[in-house]
């Protein structure tokens, strides 16, 4: 069975493990040996945690042995989560030089919430510094590399924990979502991404980027999967003050699949300037589809959306400026060696542990609050948010989902839009009125462009992420796009 | 908009980052062109539009006053750069 | 002719607020501990950290608010005020900048001569505290490196910002004080200078009496007491005004007030002044306070100073000031009313008198705090009971008055064991009147010759004699028998 333990479900690993017919040992080690082979090609992983999970998987183990049923719905399973979630004694970088060395001394909710599931945390991910990026490439590390071509990035910021899951070397991970960093690298790597309604996933524990728009949120590479981890990190927590309280219901993915009565939305203005044509065509064929299986699609308006991603560009970085200020040099992470007196301290510790675009974003958030521009920037940008929310609104009133593509492109080569900020941000611009709205949005793959995945986002209404799972699961079972995976293995690298 | 190199580096100052040169040059006109497309904003007139500043509405989410346990001190000062007496060391004062 | 200044004067007093726990997270408030074993991921910013805010630190700053005369906001926000500095672990404060819990209050202070005034309070936030840095030297400028105790960081904080409705240092020390007694009565702080739970920044400009428009102000840190305010506008007053008729400009700047030398110093002018970049905190959603919350938070308010004041003058007949002294401190007021309680209503102004005049100098004194009061209200009824039966003399007491301090006992053993009883045998006391008039014909002659002083002076030698023990209508009545009888007139 060992062969092809990596590229077992979760669902089905947990039920292996209960049944007592694949060992928490034998999982852990199939993953670790699978992540030895193929990480060094994707580089997904920035600490692989093999001994604390070898014990972990021993104690699972025992705890089975022993007769206890309640170990949990994600018992034996292995998980990776994105390195800018808090882990108690594992080192939580950012993927950024100022916590090059930073250990925690506390759990994440989420975290918490893995472990209380019997989960197994095989190590953290690499991503995009500070969770600022949508290519993986500001990672003060290494870039991650896109399973399904090597020479391509795998879309970011959650680059490592895409790829982890997309190149089988879990079946699970966490990532975080603040502008399109779940969706979009689930939809570069062939894979389901989910972002919660916000406030549905506990903060507590994800080193802020921006706080209004951040979301912790769950990778798998079929919706019972995603399903599955979103049941056990979406939840009430009085750690975090924006948390909404709330336990989702009991989401049924059983019976035949079937989208009748589901009024879909698909906004014109996604499909603007800027969209491949063959990414346009795979959403095309899903509209087909998804009316096959019963659902009424009509074409509607988000007439705020060009401004979306101006103000995403205001209000994140602004928030950012603020979030970032802790890395001082004063009670952890890096210091520079070399100073005279405090402000030096902080200017070179800033200036060396914070990578190009990390500064880019601190000094336009900067900027945006400064005296003088908070009314024509930061405050300008919230209201196009309740614009954009406005519309949102309007358009649920007729529909109970809306679809959309993930990403405008499939994914890129690495190096090419490295000098060109801006189209960089552009990548996000399906993403990004999600988060500024704090609704759920979901990735599930729709099939290939030139042989490179492409992801079809669906929008819910706020704490409506159950029903986006239940249509993305009916979606999934009758088109199987899914199941496409990278010819990536033992062979070796390209 | 574009942004002077005087701002940048009042805006550097404020951000507590010590920028080179270069940065300098590459963030004056980098921010320049991001702040020209977001420029696009003021093309919506929002005077009667309430700023949003949390997605998903909530209030008075508060804490009961009950104290939990510390964190070990040891394990806190283990992650200082500089630490002495139990406490967080920093160097000489400067005023900004 | 020369012109006359008025000095006008702003505060902004911080007041750390007595809860449990810290404002955004569930670390013990507590002064004094070890450094920096009171924290936790939240109060040291640790990567990934969020701010819940504490019931009670809110409602504290309300029941503040109401008891100083405020508004309250039903509709309020935090925001993230941005600065650098080692003692703020997030290199911001979370305060709030356009939508305070509290504004529009006052504070009616009662001067000396019984007149009052008064301060408006513009409006009160919640904040959290910074650290603590602690110096080699005694300056930060000065040390070479500092050290950073957490502990304090994120301890509930009030800003409570008057209007310049202040004119003079003595205004202001009357106003700090009233300000502590309210905040203490309410039970929201102990106030207590000395451990910093008190802190104040003064705002002083001066203009010529009569202009309407202020003048350009300083503002001074650094000022660790009462006392400090004081000396600080009246320095920063006269520095201003001697600015001013140089035909010199005052620059709009913030001094540090060094209260050892009696200066201050410029710490940052205007064109330095921080650029806080104020923005709504995304960590914490709004607080909505219905009129039924305040009014349930009011009805927790104890009966606060000013009431007792008045009723203090209404129902003994006590003078503004005096009741105002008396309820400048919980703990005085609250020992005025157990003694007035035991030595009954026709005592109270006989109490009063004690506490204001002997007990407050004792206190003073010896340095002791309002909670030290040297006498139990029960001793000094007692003591007053004395008096009223003509056991002692009111001259007698004041010697009591010491041994019940010295020694803690009660006035009646005090009487008893040092023999101290008012002397009221006739036939002793004649028999001393007859030696002192025997003794001192001058005296004699004068009474004789009409002078009914005379007959005071024997009185006072007959209470010297008696070491005061003597009955003073009774002395008077036998020297007068005495006189006569020696004299002949009988």
């Amino acid at each position: 069975m060992s062969g092809v333990t990596h590229k077992l479900s979760a669902t089905r690993l947990n039920r292996l493990f209960l049944a007592g017919e694949l060992s928490a040992v034998e999982i852990a080690e199939a993953f670790l040996n699978r992540i030895q082979a193929v990480d060094p090609q994707v580089r997904a992983f920035l600490t692989i945690s093999a001994d604390t999970a070898m014990e972990r998987a021993r104690k699972l183990d025992a705890r089975r042995r022993g007769g206890d049923t309640e170990i949990g719905s994600l018992a034996g399973v292995p998980i990776a989560v994105k390195d800018n979630i808090s882990t108690d004694g594992t080192r939580t970088t950012c993927g950024s030089k100022i916590l090059g060395e930073y250990v925690p001394p506390y759990d994440a909710t989420v975290v918490e919430r893995l472990r209380a599931s019997g989960a197994i945390i095989i190590g953290k991910t690499n991503m995009d510094e500070f969770a600022m990026g949508s290519s993986g490439e500001n990672s003060a590390f290494f870039p991650t590399r896109n399973p399904w071509d090597l020479e391509r990035i795998p879309g970011g910021s959650s680059s490592g924990s895409a790829v982890a899951v997309a190149a089988e070397e879990v079946p699970l991970s966490l990532g975080s979502d603040t502008g399109g960093s779940i969706r979009q690298p689930a939809a570069l790597t062939g894979i389901v991404g989910m972002k919660p309604t916000y406030g549905y996933v506990s903060r507590y524990g994800l080193v802020a980027f921006a706080s209004s728009l951040d979301q912790i949120g769950p990778f798998g590479r079929d919706v019972e999967d995603v399903a599955r981890l979103f049941e056990v990190i979406a939840g009430s927590d009085r750690r975090d003050a924006t948390n909404a309280g709330r336990t989702p219901p009991a989401i049924k993915l059983t019976g035949e699949p079937s989208l009748k009565g589901a009024r879909l939305g698909v906004p014109k203005e996604y499909f603007a300037e800027g969209i491949d044509s063959e990414v346009k065509a795979r959403i095309e064929e899903a509209i087909v589809q998804l009316r096959d299986l019963g659902a009424e699609v009509e074409e509607c308006s988000l007439p705020h959306t060009e401004y979306a991603l101006s103000a995403y560009y205001l209000i994140a970085p602004a928030e950012a400026s603020a979030n970032l200020a802790r890395f001082d040099g004063v009670r952890y992470g890096y210091r520079t060696p070399d100073y005279n007196g405090l402000l030096e301290m902080y200017g070179k510790t800033r200036a060396e542990g914070f990578g190009p675009e990390v500064k880019r974003r601190i000094m336009i958030g900067t900027y945006a609050l400064s005296s003088g521009y908070y009314d024509a920037y930061y405050k300008k940008a919230q209201q196009i948010r309740t614009l954009v929310m406005r519309d949102f609104e309007q358009v649920f009133e007729q529909f109970d989902a809306l679809i959309t593509p993930t990403s405008p492109v499939p994914a890129w080569k690495l190096g090419e839009k490295t000098d060109d900020p801006l189209a960089m941000y552009l990548a996000d611009v399906c993403t990004i009125p999600v988060n500024l709205a704090g609704l759920p949005g979901l990735s599930v793959p729709c099939g290939l462009a030139n042989g490179l995945p492409v992801g079809l986002q669906l929008i819910g209404k706020h704490f409506d992420d159950a029903r986006l799972l239940q249509y993305a699961w009916a979606y999934q079972r009758a088109t199987k796009h899914h199941e496409a995976r990278p010819s990536l293995g033992t062979e070796g690298g390209r | 908009m574009a942004l002077t190199r005087n701002q940048v580096e009042h805006v550097a100052k404020l951000a507590r980052l010590s920028l080179t040169d270069q940065e300098k040059v590459a963030f004056t006109e980098q921010l320049s062109r991001i702040l020209e497309h977001v420029e696009s904003l003021n093309r919506l007139e929002t005077a009667d539009v309430p700023p949003t500043y949390h997605a998903v509405a909530l209030q008075n989410v508060l804490r009961e006053d009950k104290p939990h346990t510390s964190l070990d001190r040891a394990k806190v000062l283990s992650q200082a750069p500089e630490a002495e007496e139990g406490c967080f060391k920093v160097p000489k004062i400067t005023e900004g | 002719m020369a012109t006359q200044w008025e000095t006008v004067v702003g505060l902004e007093v911080h007041v750390e607020l007595a809860t449990e726990t810290k404002v955004w997270c569930s670390c013990k408030n507590q002064f004094g501990a070890e450094p920096n074993t009171h924290v936790c991921p939240v109060c040291l910013a640790l990567p990934g950290a969020l701010p819940v805010l504490n019931a009670q630190a809110l409602e504290f700053a309300v029941k503040a608010g109401l008891a100083l005369n405020c508004e309250i906001q039903h509709h309020s926000k935090f925001d993230r005020k941005n600065y650098f500095y080692p003692d703020s672990p997030m290199n911001y404060q979370i305060s709030q900048l356009d939508l305070p819990f509290c504004y529009d209050g006052y504070v009616e202070i009662t001067r000396k001569d019984g007149s009052t005034k008064r301060i408006g309070i513009k409006r009160i936030h919640l904040e959290n505290d910074a650290g603590k840095l602690l110096h080699a030297g005694d300056d930060v400028a000065e040390a070479d490196s500092s050290l950073v105790d957490f502990n304090r960081a994120g301890v509930p904080l009030i800003e409570i910002v008057t209007e310049p409705d202040i004119r003079s240092a003595e205004e202001a020390g009357l106003f700090l004080n009233k300000l502590r007694s309210i905040i203490k009565y309410c039970g929201v702080s102990d106030v207590k200078m000395e451990e910093g739970s008190m802190r104040c920044d003064v705002n002083v400009s001066v203009r010529p009496v009569g202009q309407a428009e202020y003048g350009i102000r300083s503002e001074l840190k650094n000022v660790n007491s009462f006392s400090a305010a004081m000396r600080g506008i009246e320095y920063e007053a006269k520095r201003h005004i001697e600015i001013l008729e140089k035909g010199g400009t005052i620059d709009q700047e913030t001094r540090s007030w060094r209260d050892a030398k009696g200066v201050s110093v410029v710490l940052r002018s205007k064109e330095d002044a921080e650029d806080y970049r104020y923005f709504p905190e995304p960590d914490l959603p709004p607080v909505v306070l219905s009129d039924e919350t305040i009014e349930e938070i009011r009805s927790t308010l104890p009966e606060l100073p000013d009431t007792i004041m008045h009723r203090l003058m209404n129902e003994f007949g006590l003078s503004a000031y005096d009741a105002s002294i008396i309820v400048s401190e919980k703990e005085f007021a609250e020992w005025f009313g157990q003694a007035v309680e035991l030595a009954g209503q026709a005592n109270a102004k006989a109490v009063a008198n004690w506490q204001i005049n002997e007990i407050n100098r004792v206190m003073n004194e010896k340095g002791l705090r309002p909670d030290q009061i040297p006498v139990s209200p029960e001793q000094i009824a007692g003591m007053l009971k004395l008096i009223e039966a003509g056991t002692i003399t009111g001259k007698i007491a004041k010697t009591v008055f010491e041994k019940m301090i010295e020694s803690g006992k009660d006035a009646e053993t005090i009487v008893k064991e040092e023999g101290l009883t008012q002397v009221a045998d006739e036939g002793e006391l004649l028999k001393i009147a007859l030696e002192i008039v025997a003794a001192n014909p001058g005296p004699v002659e004068d009474w004789k010759s009409g002078k009914q002083a005379a007959a005071q002076w024997f009185v006072g030698q007959m209470m010297k004699a008696t070491r005061g023990r003597a009955n003073p209508q009774l002395a008077m009545k036998l020297v007068t028998e005495a006189l006569r009888k020696h004299t002949g007139q009988a």
